[in-house]
């Protein structure tokens, strides 16, 4: 086990460096640059020049990625170049407001979709499973800044109980994570309610009702711990849609996290630090996908037999 | 009232309301049990025998299953009106059934002693710990070796999942053990490691016995007596002696003239000529008549059960009639 998670930690460094690579020329691709938008009006072409060195964003594309990916090795990910600090220190900086939402967000979802899942499937084919479908359809197709206005519009605008941006305060949060919890609890109930589906008639949950074990125990201990091994893949990628989707959500509530801080990186051509802050991205991601697969080793033993050999 | 009976089922319907139509599964089945006692259910695919099986349990899926009956007593015990907290205590405890398929009984997401010790720990009034150290002792009994308890099933073969199989249904003594083709899945030799070890651990525990099985020679070698299904109801029940060398009904005749050599333990139940009728549409009265060598009009009536001698019944209405019988000899 230990050696296969070393082997993906190591896989992570070519999939981080090709991501940096992407990143970076797609944003030299993009019009406009932070010099001419740093400049004064009336800045001569020498000056534009010493201060484009003094940047650092002098020579051609390539040179300029190959000092970068040199200090990058070198865990030095530069210096923001709009705000003038470390990009890491930045990042750090507008971490715990992302995770915080994140998590909450999770939180939310997996409290709405576990029990409606696993109600639809042992109600097949009643009134309960028919809407837990409908509800987990809206809240797929639904996009989740629509769902944001619209939760502004109810519960900051009509009835004004929850501000309708900012942070600091609980009261805050709640409005964004549930529009990003929501979002994710859709695909949650419909895995849940389909993984739950077909072990419900699997074999082994007569052998346990053949026991004596109570239907209460045989749905919540034997029924899903099975069922977990499809919810725990899904609840893979919920997280990394958690974490994009904050992109989105950050803007529409005005939440300082790192999605709002990528968005306006780009915007004012902040190579370092928009390119710092989707490496730190990728890397959280596959970090969460590196949790999950041994997570996944903890509920079924089959898999855990494999990483072991 | 029979005090000695640990089965007492009487006029037991099960129907299965599908998206076909309804299957009648069972149709109005007799069945007693004396204390002690080991009984062979056996009859083709599909003549109801898991059915009436999981009725005694009352695990038959609902929906689409509907289970009616008159009277079914497990060991005095009113099965069909009991409260379903009563019911779990019993399942398990008073009567545990062995599945058709070892291969999928098992969950795999916990150890083969996890789910022996669920077992005690549920019924007996003892420790996780104290049923966890009780699960490695039937693993021991059933031929494990108890440093394995914690090994999962996909490290087990078909045969060892069978032990634990087994292990788990006797694990707190029941008075009654259902074994539904514990052996068809397995390969020969191992067959007859797993009988006899449900033979040495019923008469360790005098256990009584149903073994629903396609195979006669099994039932020759471990039951006392034999019960005949055909679609959905007992036809013929008797000993051992009776239903094999004082065969009564038609059905049964044919099973027999079908087999050679009954010591061929190979050997399997072969069809007669004819189909199975469809369970979603029997003829009425005698359900075997569209097959059978002897029939005529009065079959079509509602049939029940004529007893022969004390032990051995029939249902067929021909032998209403005096004189009748079939072409089988009777062996003494
Ligand atoms: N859950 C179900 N839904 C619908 N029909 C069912 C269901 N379970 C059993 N049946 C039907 O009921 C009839 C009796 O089935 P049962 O499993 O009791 O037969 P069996 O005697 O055990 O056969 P086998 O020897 O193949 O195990 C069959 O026609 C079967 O198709
Ligand atoms: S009742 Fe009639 S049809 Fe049925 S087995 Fe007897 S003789 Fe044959
Ligand atoms: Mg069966």
């Amino acid at each position: 086990m230990a050696r296969y998670i070393l082997r993906r930690l190591l896989l992570m460094i070519p999939v981080l460096i090709c991501v940096s690579f992407v990143v970076f020329f797609l944003m030299d691709l993009a019009p406009g640059d932070i010099v001419s938008q740093m400049a004064p009006a009336d800045a001569t072409p020498e000056q534009i020049e010493m201060l484009r060195e003094e940047l650092g964003l002098n020579g051609t594309v390539l040179q300029r990625y190959g000092r970068y990916l040199w200090n990058l090795l070198h865990g030095d990910m530069g210096t923001s170049l709009s705000l003038k600090r470390p990009v890491i220190e930045v990042f750090v900086e507008r971490l715990p407001a992302t995770l915080k939402l994140a998590f909450a967000s999770i939180v939310i979802a997996l409290a709405i979709s576990i029990p409606l899942g696993i109600a639809a499937a042992t109600h097949h084919r009643t009134w309960l499973d028919g809407s837990s479908v409908v509800l987990s359809m809206l809240s797929v197709s639904m996009p989740a800044f629509w769902l944001g206005l619209l939760l502004i519009f109810a519960f900051s605008y009509r009835i004004k109980i929850f501000p309708s941006g900012g942070s600091g305060t609980f009261k805050h949060l709640i409005l964004p994570a549930l529009t990003l919890g929501t979002e994710q609890a859709g695909n949650l109930t419909r895995i849940t309610r389909s993984s739950m589906l077909d072990v419900i008639r699997q074999d082994y949950l007569r052998t346990a009702r053949a026991k004596g074990v109570s239907e209460k125990y045989v749905i919540r201990k034997h029924a899903l711990k099975n069922a977990l091994i499809p919810i725990i893949t899904v609840l893979g990628s919920t997280l990394g849609n958690a974490f994009g989707g904050a992109v989105a959500i950050e803007t529409v509530f005005a939440w300082p996290g790192i999605g709002r801080l990528t968005v306006a990186a780009i915007n004012s051509r902040d190579m370092t630090l928009a390119t710092g802050c989707i490496i730190m991205f990728t890397l959280m991601l596959n970090m969460t996908l590196l949790v999950v697969d041994i997570a996944y080793a903890y509920v079924d033993p089959r898999v855990k037999a494999r990483y072991s050999k | 009232m029979d005090n000695n009976l640990i089965l007492d089922i009487e006029n037991l319907v099960v129907r299965f309301e599908t998206d076909d139509g309804t299957v009648r599964a069972v149709n109005g089945l007799n069945l007693q049990l004396e204390k002690g006692h080991a009984v062979g259910l056996v009859g083709e695919t599909g003549a109801g025998k898991t059915t009436t099986a999981l009725s005694i349990l009352r695990l038959v899926p609902d929906p689409p299953g509907v289970v009616e009956c008159e009277k079914l007593l497990l060991d005095g015990q009113d099965i069909i009106n009991m409260p379903i907290k009563d019911l779990e205590k019993i399942r398990g405890k008073d009567v545990s059934m062995i599945f058709q398929d070892p291969m999928t009984a098992l969950n795999p997401v916990f150890t083969v002693g996890e789910q022996i010790a669920e077992s005690i720990f549920l019924h007996e009034d003892v420790s996780k710990a104290e049923a966890y150290k009780r699960a490695l002792d039937m693993l021991e009994l059933v031929g494990i070796p108890a440093e394995r308890a914690n090994e999962y099933p996909h490290q087990f073969s078909g045969g060892m999942k069978q032990r634990v199989i087994i292990a788990i249904a006797l694990a707190c003594h029941p008075k009654l053990l259902i074994a539904d083709e514990p052996t068809t899945a397995l390969d020969v030799t191992i067959q007859a490691q797993m009988l006899d070890l449900i033979r040495s651990l019923r008469e360790k525990y005098s256990t009584s016995l149903i073994m629903i099985t396609h195979d006669l020679g099994i039932v020759a070698e471990i039951c006392d007596e034999v019960a005949v299904m055909y679609a959905g109801n007992v036809i013929e029940k008797g000993t051992l002696e009776d239903v094999f060398n004082r065969t009564k009904h038609p059905y049964t005749e044919g099973l027999f003239n079908s087999i050679p050599n009954l010591n061929d333990r190979k050997v399997m139940l072969t069809p007669i000529k004819g189909f199975t009728p469809d369970p979603t549409n029997l003829p009425p009265g005698c359900a075997f008549e569209p097959r059978c060598p002897y029939a005529c009009e009065n079959c079509l009536k509602e049939q029940k059960d004529i007893y022969i001698s004390d032990t051995h019944f029939v249902r067929c209405s021909r032998y209403e009639e005096d004189g009748f019988s079939i072409d089988r000899k009777e062996i003494q």
